[in-house]
Parts: C-alpha cells; structure tokens; sequence
C-alpha cells in the first residue's frame, strides 16, 4: 500500500468488525520517531490468537485463506527498522476490560517509510462506515496536535448521525484546518 | 477550526430530513473494504459514491456501506449495488471516475452500467 493512512484505514476496520463501540487513533510524531495505535473495546482475542498474527496463513476468514492486513503492517514498520506491538484481552478471559491495542514505530527519516497520505479520509471513511462506533482521533506533531472526537460531535447532532454528507463534509473541513494550522 | 455552531447549523438543516431516511432506502451500494479492498483502491471510490449520491440529491433513497472482504480480491475494488426486487449487480475493478457514471446512469437513471460489471471484466 502507497500511504500509511491506508494500512491505519485497513487495521481500524479490524476493530469495527472486532465489535468495538469506542476507538482510539492516535498518531505520534517526535522528530524521525512516527508512529501510530490502534486502541479498542472490541471482543479481543486470546494469547493463542495473538501469536498467530503475523502468520499470513492464519486468517478467521471463510471467504479466503490469507490474511494480510497485520503481516502488512509489520512490513511497513521493519523495513524502516521499526517494529509494531499487539496487545490483546478476550471477552471470554476479561468480560469487563477486553479490547485489543495494535502499534506500529517507524522512522520516518528512513527511504523505506511510507508516507501518511490522506490520514483525512481514512477517519472519514471509518466514521462513514461506523456511524455509531465512537472514534478519538489525535495526531501530535512535535507537540502541536490535531483531534476529533465523535463524542463531542454526537452531543451537538442530537441524533442526527455522524454518516450524512454534511456531517462528513464538516468532518473532513475541520481536521483540514486543523492540518493546516499543524 | 471549524466551529461546534456550523456543526449545530447542519443538524438544525438535517434534523427534518432524519426520519426520511429509515425505511425508505431503495437502493444500497456496498464497497468491499478489507485489505484487498483497500490496497486495490476502494477508499477514494466509496468516497467517491457518498459525494455522488449527495450531489444528486439521493441520499434519502440511497445507502451507501462497508463491507469485508467478498471473496474476489482480484477483481478489487468492487462494489455491488443491491436493489429491491432486482437482482444484485457487482461492479468491479472500480475507481473512482467510474462510481460518478455508475450512480449517473444506474443510481440515478436506473441503467446497469454493463461494461463494469463482473461479467464483462477479464482479469
């Protein structure tokens, strides 16, 4: 994939399907130091599972035999030298607390970093495609931030969901002046 | 920034629209966004049909959604386009450019775009 935006879009959908009601998205820069975690209150997954994934051949998937989303995701990270983390608690283990955490590090300064792209349209996607999940996005750059929170936003609509175009449209307006200020 | 006014402006503007919306929705369009979907270019293209469908004013007819992935990751990106009592069209190998003609002439004008679909398409 050409934009790291993309492989944040492809990792945050796992949470939506994983059940999740609130998300995190929170992007971190400090000079070369880039990276990304995904935090959700989804169903989680056991040890076992967790060791698995960077297996391309292990999928729960019917519709095919490979997954890719997370052997992905840790390519992009170990060509630059980085490394991502995956830390998980289940449902059935932690009926109050499950949620699973994915993080990626990069260094940015390396030739192999992929660059951000759109980051814009990937949280406008998934708002799009999970009007009713909650999602915490923040971007800090050097300590300069950039945030949305669908909380916020839902309290203002009264019922008016976050999917309609103006709604979208006004996402994506706001996180771009927020960019532009960045 | 953006303020939480014009926010509370678009809701004041959608709030009469709201109940409309369930129920009543036609047609849905469902883009396959997982990895395959992604990669292969699907998020410009479902932005592309929200835009489309808003700019034709349908977005009381029409859904548009998300979903994993289909089982034909090398026909990605694909949309299919279910509507009542018709049978389910699958467009694939989709970009953008091709969601405006798809809900011009199909959304809209009700006419399959033949050529996109799967039928149509060798790899």
């Amino acid at each position: 994939m050409k934009e790291l935006s993309l492989y944040i879009l492809d990792i945050t959908e796992n949470s939506t399907r994983a059940g999740a009601k609130n998300i995190s998205l929170e992007i971190t820069e400090e000079g070369s130091r880039f990276s990304f975690s995904v935090s959700d209150d989804g169903c989680g997954m056991s040890e076992e599972t967790v060791k698995k994934l960077s297996d391309p051949f292990y999928t729960t998937r019917t519709t095919r035999k490979v997954g890719l989303g997370i052997p992905f995701l840790r390519l992009a990270a170990e060509q630059t030298g980085g490394h991502i983390e995956i830390s998980s608690r289940s449902a059935e283990q932690f009926p109050d607390t499950h949620g699973t955490k994915t993080s990626a590090f990069f260094d940015s300064s390396h030739i192999d970093f992929v660059p951000l792209g759109d980051i814009i349209s990937t949280v406008v996607t998934l708002i799009q495609g999970n009007p009713d999940t909650d999602f915490v996005f923040t971007h800090t750059k050097d300590g300069k931030l950039v945030s949305l929170d669908t909380k916020e936003l839902r309290a203002v609509l009264e019922g008016v969901p976050l999917d309609s175009f103006p709604v979208l449209e006004w996402i994506r307006e706001s996180l771009s002046e927020q960019y532009s200020q960045m | 920034m953006k303020s939480l006014e014009e926010l509370a402006a678009i809701r004041d503007k959608m709030k009469g629209k709201v109940s409309l919306r369930e129920g009543e929705n036609a047609i849905r369009v469902v883009v396959g966004m997982a990895t395959c979907g992604i990669s292969a270019g699907a998020r410009p293209v479902l932005n592309a049909f929200v835009e489309e469908v808003s700019n034709a004013g349908l977005s009381d007819s029409v859904t548009v959604t998300q979903t994993g992935c289909i089982g034909i990751c090398q026909f990605e990106p694909v949309v299919e386009v279910f509507e009542t009592g018709k049978e389910k069209v699958t467009y694939v190998k989709m970009t953008a450019e091709k969601a405006k003609r798809i809900v011009d002439e199909h959304i809209k004008g009700g006419k399959v775009v033949a050529e996109y679909t799967i039928g149509n398409t060798k790899l």
